[in-house]
C-alpha cells in the first residue's frame, strides 16, 4: 500500500533554519504528517507540525519513529558550539551519542526511507595544506581531532554506516558552508556584530556562505526528491575575510599570531563570540568546498553567491560600519569633479592665453 | 561626456556657417533656455560655454604653466606627466572599490584587482630598468591552457614574479603559479601569494586551473633550486617526481619549456647555514655577499645585483599525443619530464652563450 504522503521527523525543530524548513515543507500537500522533536519549545508559528519534547537520545523518539510511521527523518541538531549546549562535553555527548542513537532508532524502524543529515564544511579541517577547492570525495591530510568538525565527522560515518546498514534507505549528507541569514544566529553573523573585527595578522582566510533561503530549499529538496550522497552546500564564490570586513564597513583589528589565543580568550570572556580552537584555524587559512556536486548531481543552482549572502546579510541585520559606504562614494565623486573643474580651469585659461 | 555628439554638431554648424558666409555663433543653450548669442571661437562654442576637452586633445595643447601660486595639482601634473588627471581617477576609483570591499576574487583567491592595480606597477620599475628583463618566444604561449615550466634559482624568488609580469607585458594573461605549501604556511607571504593567483602544488588545483584554460607556471627545482649553491647555478636540480608532466597530461596541456638567464646572480648563495634554517622551519638559510655587506652598507647593501636577465619560452611540447590515460604510466611521465629538463637545460646554456656579460 503506498503511503498518502510523505511523514517527516525533525530533531532541532527550535532552531531557526528548522523553523523555515517546517514552514515549508507544511505548505507541501504530499507531506502528510510533520513532527519536530527538541528539548525546547518553537518560538516560530507553525501550524500544523506535531511538537514532542524530547532529549533525542530518549527512548520515546524510537517510539515516535515506528508509531507515527515515519518515513524521512532530518537531522538538524548538531550544535556547532559549546555554548549552546552548555559545555563541551553535554555539546559532545548531544551530538555524537544524540547521533548514534537516533541513526540506532531509525535503522530499526521499517518505514524509515530517507535520513537527511546537517553537516558542515568543517569536516574538512582547515591547513595550509589544504587544497584550494575541497570536493566531497577528499578528506583533510589530519582529520579534524576537536571541538564541532569532531563531532560533525563522527556523526557523518554514523550516517554512512547506517546507509550501508539499511541499504534501502536514502541517506543525504549536507556539508553546509557558514550560514548567513536574516534569522540565522551563526558564529559569523556574531563575528561581525562585533565593531572592530579581530583578525589573524598576515592571514586573510578565504570564506564561503550559505544563504539561509537556499539552505531551506536545499535541504527541502534533499526530502521531496532523492538524492543520496554528500553534497557541500554553499553559495558560488569567495569572500576573503578582509573583504567582508569592507563589505560590512567595519575596521578590522589584525592581531599578531603570537597574541591570538590570549586574545580570543578576552574576547571569550566577554561572552559575545565563541572562538574555539578550530575556529581560530579557521580564521588563518579559512576553508572552501566545490559546490559543482551540488549543482551538476543534485541539481540546484543557489539563489545567492557567497557574497550576495553577505551583503543581504550586512543590509537585513543593519550593520552600519564605521566606514559608510556611500561616504566613499562621495569622497569619490567629489574628487572626480574636482578633476574635472580643473581640467575645465586649465582648458579655459589656456584659451585665454592664446 | 558631450565629446561623442558635439563633433558631428560643429560639422554642420560650420558647414551652414560657410554657407551663409557669416561668423559662426555659439550653440550652447544658455540657463534661461535661449540661445547663446557670443560668436563661436573654437569648437562652436563661445569662451564661456567651451566644453571640457577630450582627453586626446588635451595631449596636443600646448603646456600651460601656472601664472604663480602654489597648486599641489598642478605639481602633481608636472612630476607625472599630461596623463595624471586619468590616472587620479583610477587611484580614486581603486581605493573606492578596496574601501568598500567591491571587487570579485576567484574561487582560488585570485584578485586581479589588486595583483594588476597594485603589484604590476611596483614591479615594472624593476622588470623594465633595474633587470631589464628581455625576453622571447611570447607567440610561442598558447591562447588557452598551457603550462610554463622554469629554471628557478636566486634565493629569493624573484624570478617567479619577473616570469609572472613578463607574460603579463607580452600576453595580458596572468599565470596562476604552483607553489610549495610552505609558501602559504608562511604570513603576509601566503595571502599575498593566493591574491596573486598562486595555488597549491599537491591536490588537483592545478587540474582545475588548466580545466578552465589558465595559464599555470610551476618551477619543478622547487627548494632544491632556489636553494642551490652560486657554484650550481644554471645546472638544473631534480625536477621533483614530475607531478607537473602528469598534470599536463590529465588536461591534454601543452608544456612550454622555459628558460630564464640573469636571475640565477642575483643573490649569490655562498653558503646554507642548515641548522639556523632547521630552528626557523625553513628549507635553507641562504649566506649571501649581500648579507655580508649589510653590516657595511646597510639596507642598500641588501639589494639584490642588478644583472640583465633573458627569458625564453620555448617551443611548446604537446602533450596530447599521449592522451590523458598516460598520466598514470610512470615511464611515460619520466620520460616526458626529463625530455622538458633536458630542453630547459639547452635552452639555459644557449642563451649563456649568447650574453656578452653577467650586468649588461
Amino acid at each position: 500500500m503506498p503511503p498518502a504522503g510523505r511523514r517527516v521527523l525533525i530533531t532541532g525543530i527550535s532552531s531557526p533554519l528548522a523553523g523555515m524548513l517546517a514552514r515549508a515543507l507544511e505548505e507541501r500537500e504530499d507531506v502528510a504528517y510533520l513532527v519536530g522533536v527538541d528539548t525546547h519549545e518553537p518560538h516560530h508559528d507553525l501550524t500544523r507540525t506535531e511538537f514532542v519534547r524530547a532529549d533525542i537520545r530518549n527512548p520515546l523518539v524510537a517510539r515516535v519513529l515506528t508509531a507515527a510511521e515515519i518515513d524521512t527523518v532530518i537531522h538538524l541538531s548538531t550544535v556547532a558550539g559549546p555554548m549552546e549546549a552548555g559545555g563541551r562535553a553535554q555539546m559532545k555527548e548531544q551530538n555524537v551519542i544524540g547521533a548514534m542513537q537516533l541513526l540506532a532508532a531509525c535503522q530499526k524502524a521499517e518505514s524509515l526511507r530517507t535520513f537527511v543529515l546537517k553537516s558542515s564544511t568543517a569536516v574538512y579541517g582547515s591547513d595550509y595544506t589544504d587544497p584550494g577547492l575541497f570536493r566531497e570525495d577528499q578528506t583533510p591530510r589530519e582529520a579534524p581531532s576537536s571541538g564541532f568538525a569532531k563531532d560533525a565527522t563522527e556523526v557523518e560515518s554514523y550516517a554512512r554506516s547506517f546507509g550501508r546498514r539499511r541499504k534501502d534507505a536514502t541517506v543525504t549528507i549536507l556539508r553546509f558552508a557558514n550560514f548567513l541569514g536574516e534569522r540565522m544566529d551563526s558564529a559569523f553573523s556574531a563575528f561581525f556584530n562585533m565593531p572592530v573585527v579581530p583578525t589573524i595578522l598576515g592571514f586573510d582566510p578565504r570564506l564561503q556562505f550559505c544563504h539561509e533561503e537556499d539552505a531551506v530549499e536545499v535541504l527541502r529538496r534533499a526530502v521531496v526528491e532523492d538524492h543520496p550522497g554528500i553534497y557541500n552546500v554553499s553559495g558560488p564564490g569567495v569572500l576573503y575575510l578582509s573583504q567582508c570586513i569592507r563589505l560590512a564597513g567595519r575596521v578590522p583589528a589584525p592581531v599578531p599570531q603570537p597574541l591570538v589565543s590570549a586574545v580570543a580568550g578576552l574576547v571569550r570572556r566577554t561572552g559575545r563570540v565563541d572562538f574555539s580552537p578550530e575556529q581560530l584555524r579557521f580564521l588563518q587559512w579559512g576553508r572552501v568546498g566545490d559546490i559543482s556536486k551540488l549543482t551538476d548531481t543534485f541539481g540546484y543552482e543557489p539563489k545567492y553567491s557567497t557574497r550576495e549572502a553577505f551583503e543581504d546579510f550586512v543590509a537585513r541585520r543593519r550593520i552600519s560600519g564605521l566606514v559608510n559606504r556611500d561616504e566613499v562614494f562621495r569622497w569619490e565623486r567629489e574628487l572626480y569633479d574636482f578633476i574635472q573643474r580643473k581640467g575645465q580651469e586649465r582648458f579655459v585659461a589656456a584659451r585665454r592665453e592664446r | 561626456m558631450m565629446a561623442d555628439n558635439t563633433a558631428n554638431v560643429i560639422d554642420m554648424e560650420e558647414q551652414r556657417a560657410a554657407r551663409s558666409g557669416e561668423r559662426p555663433r555659439c550653440q550652447a543653450t544658455t540657463t534661461r533656455g535661449d540661445r547663446c548669442r557670443n560668436y563661436a571661437v573654437e569648437d562652436g562654442y563661445c569662451r564661456i560655454h567651451a566644453p571640457e576637452p577630450p582627453p586626446s586633445s588635451r595631449r596636443d595643447e600646448p603646456e600651460h604653466r601656472p601664472s604663480g601660486g602654489i597648486d599641489l595639482l598642478e605639481g602633481l601634473r608636472d612630476a607625472l606627466g599630461d596623463d595624471w588627471l586619468d590616472e587620479l581617477k583610477d587611484v580614486a576609483s581603486f581605493l573606492r572599490r578596496r574601501l568598500t570591499g567591491d571587487y570579485d576574487v576567484d574561487e582560488f583567491g585570485f584578485d586581479a584587482d589588486l595583483t594588476e592595480h597594485v603589484l604590476v606597477p611596483l614591479l615594472r620599475p624593476l622588470h623594465r630598468y633595474y633587470w631589464r628583463v628581455g625576453s622571447s618566444g611570447a607567440e610561442n604561449i598558447p591562447d588557452g591552457a598551457g603550462m610554463i615550466v622554469a629554471n628557478h634559482a636566486g634565493t629569493l624568488p624573484a624570478d617567479a614574479l619577473m616570469t609572472r609580469l613578463d607574460l603579463f607585458e607580452h600576453t595580458g594573461r596572468h599565470a596562476r603559479e604552483l607553489g610549495a605549501d610552505l609558501v602559504f604556511r608562511l604570513p603576509f607571504v601566503g595571502e599575498l601569494g593566493r591574491k596573486t593567483g598562486a595555488t597549491l602544488a599537491a591536490g588537483d588545483d592545478a587540474d582545475r586551473l588548466l580545466e578552465r584554460g589558465e595559464l599555470v607556471a610551476v618551477w619543478p627545482e622547487g627548494f632544491k633550486g632556489i636553494g642551490k649553491p652560486f657554484k650550481d647555478r644554471y645546472k638544473l636540480q631534480r625536477f621533483g617526481r614530475g607531478g607537473f608532466v602528469a598534470t599536463a597530461l590529465r588536461a591534454q596541456a601543452p608544456i612550454i619549456p622555459t628558460a630564464i638567464v640573469g636571475s640565477e646572480e642575483i643573490y649569490p648563495l655562498l653558503y646554507n647555514l642548515k641548522t639556523i634554517a632547521k630552528v626557523f622551519g625553513l628549507p635553507y638559510f641562504p649566506v649571501t655577499p649581500q648579507l655580508l655587506a649589510f653590516p657595511f652598507l646597510g639596507p642598500v647593501g641588501l639589494l639584490p645585483f642588478p644583472t640583465k636577465w633573458f627569458i625564453e619560452y620555448g617551443e611548446p611540447i604537446d602533450t596530447s599525443d599521449y592522451g590523458p590515460e598516460a598520466a598514470e604510466d610512470p615511464m611515460v611521465v619520466f620520460d616526458l619530464t626529463d625530455r622538458v629538463r633536458e630542453t630547459i637545460q639547452q635552452m639555459i646554456y644557449k642563451n649563456l652563450m649568447g650574453r656578452r656579460s653577467v650586468f649588461f
